[in-house]
């Protein structure tokens, strides 16, 4: 479980977020939304501990991550896996590198062991035949799929997607969020998905937290999303002509999944 | 440059990366380096030989100065300043596009030491043999000079070897290395700093790049300053 407590996060003396406080659990998914530039890619680099959170706590199990020496940080964060919002696969390596590269650093497997672990994540997000492929070779969904092979070699604990369907088309992106959910639930890892993307948080969201302006606006799950009265929420959810069509055909709540 | 000095996780991997960028920063150097010292060489012997012009002046020094110049000036300070763009821009683009493209921030997520894993190998790659450069670059520079009187005639080939063996101060040539192991370290470690730091997209990356190669050049010649004054 990771816990959030009155995390703020200052650029230049203005708040990115400020007192945001919340919870995670194990086996969901969990999706932080709002608007570009409202504070979702602080918030989650702040979590991970890419950047300095100047008050507040995040906890992972009993750990108060943020406090911790930085050899300590490097133990826990080798139970974490990220995908970024570009895939940030290194250039240099193939696929199959890629997804090895956590394992040279972190395990004590043999180069057998790590070759097979790396073709098992490869073949676990469907890309057995690219391993000998680079980066820009492989198309944005592949990139992201090799993205997640490396962030499971390891099998982390915890989960955390920057943008996972950013730059993807809608087949691809339901593809992308069906295999974060899966793994999510197979291997029981706290996932956490930054996104603006309406239709991953109705396919997949367990739990949505909603940012405006920095700020933790509105907290539920993705069934009682489009019943919300939430003013800043409705406006965010319904900013797209196609969204509010729909509103004005099925009324406000009750969606007909999930 | 703590970070960057740390005790590394795997020294295999150190390793790995350390001959990979031998090969892109030093070895992939050498027809450049090569190339421009062959015709360099060739000019300063037309130079010296038409600023020699006294009878009373004996033709080998033509040979000498050509040495001279090469071994204190050109070898070490000239092609340095020259790797300074070709390496400082690779170096810098390399690490600044790492950086845009979150690669750097994926390694850090991993608990990877970025800076030692990326840039101590690229620094010890060049500090340690960029200097052969410049011994290579020496004998590329004299052969040039050869090639010339050799097909021009200029003077006669036994007095250019001559003038090469000439007043030998073998203190030169560490001179000469000691200067390129520097400019070398500080080639590296500023185009390093400005990639692994940069930021604004890919516009960002070309101003690293410029910055790196613009700073690295100025200390280059602060450096030989100071070297000079204490060396010689």
């Amino acid at each position: 479980m990771i816990t959030v407590s009155h995390l703020s996060k200052y650029f230049d003396g203005r708040p990115a977020v400020k007192d945001i406080s919340v919870k995670y659990l194990p086996g969901q998914c969990s999706m932080i939304i709002g608007a570009s530039g409202s504070g979702k890619t602080v918030l989650l680099k702040s979590i991970v501990g890419l950047l300095t959170p100047e008050e507040g706590e995040v906890m992972f199990g009993d750990t108060v991550f943020n406090r911790l020496p930085d050899e300590e940080k490097k133990k826990t964060r080798s139970r974490m896996g990220m995908l970024f919002q570009g895939s940030a696969l290194f250039d240099f390596a193939t696929a199959k590198e890629n997804v090895m590269f956590p394992l040279e650093f972190f395990s004590n497997m043999s180069r057998r062991e790590k070759s097979d672990r790396a073709d098992f994540c490869l073949r676990r997000v469907g890309l057995e035949d690219i391993g000998n492929k680079y980066p820009s070779e492989l198309s944005g969904g592949m990139q992201k799929r090799v993205g997640i092979a490396r962030a499971i070699a390891l099998n982390p604990q915890y989960l955390f997607c920057d943008e996972p369907n950013s730059g993807l088309d809608p087949q691809t992106s339901v593809m992308i969020d069906r295999l974060i959910q899966e793994i999510t639930r197979e291997y029981n890892i706290t996932t956490v998905i930054n996104t603006h993307d309406m239709n991953s948080v109705m396919e997949i969201g367990d739990k949505v937290v909603f940012i405006y302006k920095g700020e933790k606006c509105w907290e539920g799950s993705r069934h009682d999303i489009l019943a919300s009265d939430n003013r800043e929420l409705e406006d965010f959810i319904f900013a797209s002509g196609m969204a509010r069509e729909l509103k004005t055909l099925y009324g406000s709540g009750n969606p007909s999944r999930g | 440059m703590r970070q960057v000095f740390r005790k590394p996780e795997r020294w295999r991997l150190l390793a790995r990366q350390f001959f990979n960028e031998t090969e892109k920063l030093v070895i992939n150097s050498i027809p450049l380096i090569a190339l421009i010292s062959v015709f360099i060489g060739a000019v300063l012997v037309i130079q010296t030989a038409n600023n020699m012009t006294s009878p009373l002046l004996p033709k080998m020094y033509i040979g000498y100065m050509a040495r001279e110049s090469l071994i204190l000036e050109f070898c070490s300070t000239m092609v340095c300043l020259i790797l300074a763009g070709k390496i400082g821009s690779n170096i810098s683009s390399e690490l600044g596009t790492m950086r845009i493209t979150e690669q750097i921030d994926a390694m850090e997520m991993m608990g990877v030491n970025s800076a030692n894993f990326l840039v101590m190998p690229k620094m010890m790659a060049t500090t340690l043999f960029n200097p052969l450069l410049t011994l290579m670059s020496f004998i590329m520079g004299l052969l040039g000079g050869y090639l010339l009187i050799e097909l021009t005639g200029m003077i006669k080939v036994s007095d250019y070897l001559t003038g090469l063996r000439f007043a030998f101060n073998g203190y030169y040539i560490t001179y000469s290395l000691v200067k390129t192991a520097v400019f070398s370290f500080i080639i590296s470690s500023v185009s390093a700093y400005y990639g692994y730091w940069a930021e604004g997209g890919s516009l960002g990356v070309g101003r690293s790049a410029t910055k790196a190669i613009v700073v690295a050049s100025a200390l280059i010649l602060i450096f030989n300053l100071i070297l000079t004054r204490i060396m010689l």
